[in-house]
């Protein structure tokens, strides 16, 4: 391990509050964001037992429903959206790029404050009180009906949105003029090319909840009549505005996980990626399209049947781009030299989980069919296929990958395996039972249901005290690890990139001389140097 | 119907099964077959126009007829046959009411005939609400403001469940009934236990009740328009505009009269909004719908998300 | 990009002008500061946007209401405001082209010009709202729009459907209020500029703040060059 490098060159509260070194950064998220994925957890685990029988024995339905938006605000934008981009691309970005730091390392700090008043001022409205919204808060029950911190728990959405749009504000200035001399476009790693498409969704989509929470906190307070019928007002109009952010949002939260795969199949595979532009464009297709298919939220809405036919149609074209993803990565393997190192577990977990997740978006996308399963289990299931079963086990793949870039250590091989094998278990328990229950008709955020749904519904809870013990595991051993865990070396995994030409961890200013590229992004024609793989 | 449902499902189930399998089998193939102690060195190949293209183009086809399926079965439930029966249904929180034209009324249960087509006419009351039938594979959100359809042909005698399937609140969970279907002789006989006589009957009592017919009447003292063969029909406004006097318009007029003013009247009329309820104004509405047709052509069927102007999607649009 | 030497033009009089550790020369800093300035105001686009898109939905629906609601704004405050804005907008260029020069003086006083306009702007504004509100006009409780105020002073009377009225008269307040906020805080960052032009900060070789919040300053210009039109010109009926 190198003697200076950015954890223990200066010490003390104060230099982590006060940083601006995006490494430290990153690790601010890292805690801030395990702390909400917790509470989300806790809500998830209450729900899960709730559900365990049909007569909604263990909480109140009020109390349901508090839960269940509490798990949904939680995980949605005080975990998923700022995970990859805010722990991960802080720390790896600039390090890929060959650069000292991200644009505005001042706003990046700025960045991680907002996000935790939002994240705080949330939490106290979800806890004192509650909200019983849903994550989705539609009108006109969340801005005349319900009794509860609505508009507090919008504004806290709206201030940590700033987070997020200074985050991608500064992760696309940084990529554009922050790269190493001979660092073309097109040499970039590929997680730089989801990172910035994630950048462009974030600037572009998020001032729109924004100005949506906004009315919403306003019609709330002084009923101005813009989303209740009652004064002429449209309550779909909010279901447009809202989904006009949020499912470019749900291509924020895979998007960076896309990219975090693209790292570790070339590098356990020993293989450049295959098909490394069609990978690239296919980032930016996914942050096009994925504004223009807002509409499939509201099939079953009132919308017109002709507007409804665009959307679907727009629909199949942005699943279009995931698929030629998913088979450039399977066909990266194809005759490369495959390693089963924890990292290239939660990567094949991610092809597989992903694609059941992509493939029932079809289904979904299908005018015909959403009818039927629209807020249902299934579309549930759908979700968490791709969030949880894709993003969740990219980003636990990608804490793997760079652990030893970040703290000089490896974890312990034999336990993270383990626990990969928990995570894929526990949540196919949990999430695959739900596709049924969707079919058959099982409505969602329902705190009771007819009993011929239970035994599903046992198995899906089964499935998630599973999850949670997966989940557990890698908490526990990554902090031992940090202690106790083996030197990791420059470059323990023998891998390409930037970041593995310098020390692990890094120095404070990431190379002690400025990088020159000249080879192609992920060369692995030539011998590397490799320990642990 | 719910039957073509299944067989696009099953459709996309095999789609599914496919493509899964292929992805799993090539991704286990290729990383048992190339494990690192098996094959040591890997084999720099960096992409294949031809593959590229291949698996583009083939999922882009495949998802053509995948969308065209879909949308084909979507028309479908956007245009019921025009002979369907109607029920009016109001959601409210937390439970359903039902009016059938003959009069009666239920609570969380809804009895249909078998083996005909029937357009339930939903309205909410206070929230987003959403009928679903999953035995029928039919929903449809019910919407406050406005009228929204969905419609179905039970094809088996049962009882089915019908759900709230947009959350509303609370008791969400509670608001469940069920759709009982019966032998159509059955049906009829079941209807006839109402008594208070049929729906556009109860409307026209509470046309007299309410004083409607001091200004909606077919003389030189009339200051509002004549409601006789209104329905259905194109409607001129104050400000140029033509439009189609459907539920909707019939809707906002009692509720929201200074939205749309006939050509030629004043903007006198009061509004009733907060001194009846939506069940009320669906007795009025079919009390309207009953007056004699003056011109020929008769009321207008429509789409289920609005029942009166199809592709509309404005909160009481009059024509698009 | 990074294969530039280290510009050499003369360097600011002052040690604020430094170059930050993590850019390799002046050049990039300059150019990464405004390209985030750029890519901030593409983010404020879209936050209007969604205003713009929720007032022109509720516009088409409710055109009647609406051509009612723009006729009973003030057109002459809504025009002297415009010319207000455009001007400062002259005086900011200005501003940003002193500083170029270095020429200081004519900074401090480009920018003092360009926060007076900034100040008339939001003083006629507040007029505006101060009429609104003794003609009930403001939405919420006491919202009643069944007369108007005619340049000549006289009443009108009105007949529309209220609620329509009430998104009318929310849409405005949302769309001019969020401006003036924007203006508020521009104001704000002006006077941090004529602070720091003060403590001669700026020179010819750096003055990239003044150039980037000249661009914020004509965002928020263009804003209203759109919202004019959109709120107090549709279809204006004169008469009864």
């Amino acid at each position: 391990m190198p003697r200076e490098h950015y954890l223990n060159h200066e010490f003390g509260i104060k230099s982590w509050l006060l940083t601006k070194d995006h490494k430290r950064i990153g690790i601010l998220y890292m805690l801030s964001i395990t702390f909400f994925f917790v509470i989300g957890g806790i809500g998830a685990t209450l729900i899960r037992l709730n559900l365990l029988t049909p007569y909604g024995t263990l909480v109140s339905a009020e109390t349901y429903n508090k839960l269940f938006t509490l798990h949904g605000i939680m995980m949605v934008f005080f975990f998923l959206v700022p995970s990859v981009p805010a722990v991960l691309g802080n720390f790896a970005l600039p390090l890929m790029l060959g650069a000292k730091d991200v644009a505005f390392p001042k706003i990046n700090l700025l960045s991680w404050y907002i996000f935790i008043a939002g994240g705080s001022l949330e939490l106290w409205a979800l806890i004192s009180g509650g909200v019983d919204t849903g994550w989705t808060f539609y009108t006109p029950f969340s801005t005349t009906f319900s009794n509860t911190n609505v508009i507090t728990a919008a504004l806290a959405i709206f201030i940590a949105g700033f987070s997020s749009i200074l985050t991608g504000l500064n992760f696309i200035v940084t990529t554009h003029r922050m790269r190493a001399p001979g660092m073309t476009w097109f040499k970039m790693p590929l997680f730089v090319w989801s990172t910035y498409a994630t950048a462009i969704i974030q600037v572009l989509g998020t001032p729109v909840i924004a100005i949506t929470l906004v009315l919403v906190a306003m019609e709330r307070a002084f009923h101005i009549g813009v989303f209740d019928p009652r004064w002429g007002g449209d309550p779909v109009l909010f279901q447009h505005m809202f989904w006009f952010y949020s499912h470019p949002a749900v291509y924020i939260m895979i998007l960076p996980g896309m990219g975090v795969i693209s790292e570790i199949i070339p590098c356990f595979a020993r293989k450049s990626m295959f098909g490394y532009k069609f990978v690239a464009f296919s980032s930016i297709a996914i942050a096009v399209f994925g504004f223009i298919v807002w509409g499939h939220h509201l099939f079953i809405a009132g919308i017109s049947v002709y507007s409804a036919m665009v959307f679907s149609f727009l629909s199949y074209a942005v699943a279009i781009p995931s698929a030629i993803k998913v088979f450039n990565w399977s066909a990266t393997l194809y005759k490369g030299s495959i390693s089963y190192r924890t990292p290239m577990l939660y990567a094949f977990g991610f092809i597989g989980l992903f694609t059941i997740g992509g493939l029932t978006g079809l289904f979904v996308a299908a005018l015909g069919l959403d009818v039927h399963v629209h807020d249902t289990y299934f579309i549930i299931a759908h979700f968490h296929y791709i969030m949880v079963g894709g993003m969740v086990m990219a980003y636990l793949g990608g804490i793997h990958y760079w652990w030893p870039k970040i703290t000089g250590r490896m974890y312990p091989e034999g336990w993270a395996k383990l626990s990969a094998l928990v995570i894929f278990l526990g949540f196919n328990l949990t999430f695959f039972p739900q596709f049924i229950l969707g079919y058959l008709g099982m409505p969602r955020r329902y705190h009771t249901y007819p009993p011929e749904f239970q035994v599903l519904n046992v198995l899906s809870s089964a499935g998630a005290s599973i999850l949670a013990v997966g989940y557990l595991l890698p908490l526990i051993y990554l902090l031992w690890s940090i202690r106790y865990g083996e030197v990791a070396g420059n470059n323990p995994w023998g891998a390409s990139g930037l970041e593995w030409q310098t020390t692990s961890p890094p120095p404070p200013d990431n190379f002690a001389v400025t990088p020159v590229v000249t080879e192609e992004a992920y060369d692995y024609s030539k011998e590397r140097e490799a320990a642990f793989v | 119907m719910a039957a073509h449902v299944d067989y696009f499902y099953f459709f996309m189930l095999l789609n599914f099964l496919f493509f899964f399998f292929l992805v799993v089998a090539l991704v286990l193939v290729f990383a048992i077959r190339y494990r690192r102690s098996a094959h040591p060195k890997a084999e720099q190949i960096h992409g294949s126009l031809l593959l590229e293209i291949g698996w583009t183009v083939i999922p882009l086809g495949i998802s053509m007829v995948m969308f065209a399926w879909g949308a084909i079965l979507f028309f479908g439930f956007n245009r019921p046959p025009k002979d369907a029966m109607d029920i009016y249904g109001v959601g409210k929180q937390w439970m359903w009411k039902f009016q059938h034209l003959e009069g009666q009324r239920e609570i969380n249960q809804l009895h249909v005939p078998v083996g005909r087509d029937v357009r339930v006419v939903l309205t909410s009351m206070d929230v987003i609400h959403d009928f679903a039938v999953p035995a029928f594979r039919v929903k449809g959100d019910v919407i406050p403001g406005r009228y929204t359809a969905v419609w179905f042909h039970p094809t088996r005698p049962g009882t089915y469940h019908l759900f709230c399937d947009q959350y509303c609140g609370t008791l969400h969970s509670g608001m469940v009934g069920d759709v009982i279907v019966m032998e159509k002789d059955a049906y009829q006989r079941w209807l006839l236990t109402g008594g208070e006589g049929s729906l556009a009957q109860q409307g026209q009592k509470l046309f007299q009740q309410l004083g409607c017919n001091t200004c909606h009447r077919n003389d030189s003292q009339a200051r509002g328009p004549n409601l006789a063969g209104l329905y259905g029909n194109p409607v001129t406004l104050t400000d140029g505009r033509t439009i189609t006097a459907d539920d909707n318009y019939i809707r906002e007029s009692i509720l929201r009269p200074e939205a749309k003013i006939v050509a030629g009247f004043q903007p006198i009329m009061p509004t009733f909004q907060g001194q009846i309820n939506e069940e009320q104004v669906i007795e009025l509405l079919n009390y309207i719908k009953s007056m004699a047709q003056e011109q020929p052509g008769g009321p207008v069927k429509t789409s289920p998300n609005s029942p009166a102007v199809p592709g509309a999607s404005g909160p009481a649009a009059g024509t698009r | 990009m990074s294969e530039h030497s280290v510009s050499v033009t003369e360097p600011a009089a002052h040690p604020h002008g430094m170059l930050q550790h993590h850019f390799t020369d002046m050049e990039q800093q300059k150019d990464a500061a405004s390209m985030g300035m750029w890519v901030f105001l593409v983010t404020e686009i879209m936050f209007f946007g969604g205003m713009f898109a929720a007032y022109l939905v509720y516009r088409y629906w409710y055109y009647g209401a609406f051509v009612l609601g723009s006729t009973s704004l003030n057109i002459w405050f809504g025009a002297i405001n415009t010319g207000v804005l455009i001007c400062s907008s002259l005086t900011m260029a200005m501003a940003v082209h002193s500083a170029a020069l270095g020429a200081r003086k004519a900074l401090i006083v480009f920018l003092i010009l360009t926060m007076l306009l900034g100040g008339i702007f939001l003083g006629i504004k507040a007029k505006e709202y101060y009429d609104k509100y003794v003609e009930h006009h403001i939405p919420g409780e006491n919202f009643k729009f069944d007369s108007m105020t005619m340049p000549d002073g006289s009443e009108r009377e009105v007949h529309v459907d209220q609620g329509q009225a009430q998104i009318y008269f929310s849409l405005y307040f949302l769309l001019t209020g969020m401006h003036a906020i924007h203006m508020i805080i521009g104001e704000g960052l002006l006077t941090a500029l004529l602070i720091m032009s003060w403590l001669r900060r700026f020179g010819s070789s750096y003055y990239t703040p003044v150039e980037n919040i000249g661009l914020y300053w004509h965002f928020v210009d263009i804003v209203w060059i759109f919202l004019f039109p959109l709120l107090y010109l549709i279809s204006r009926v004169h008469h009864v």
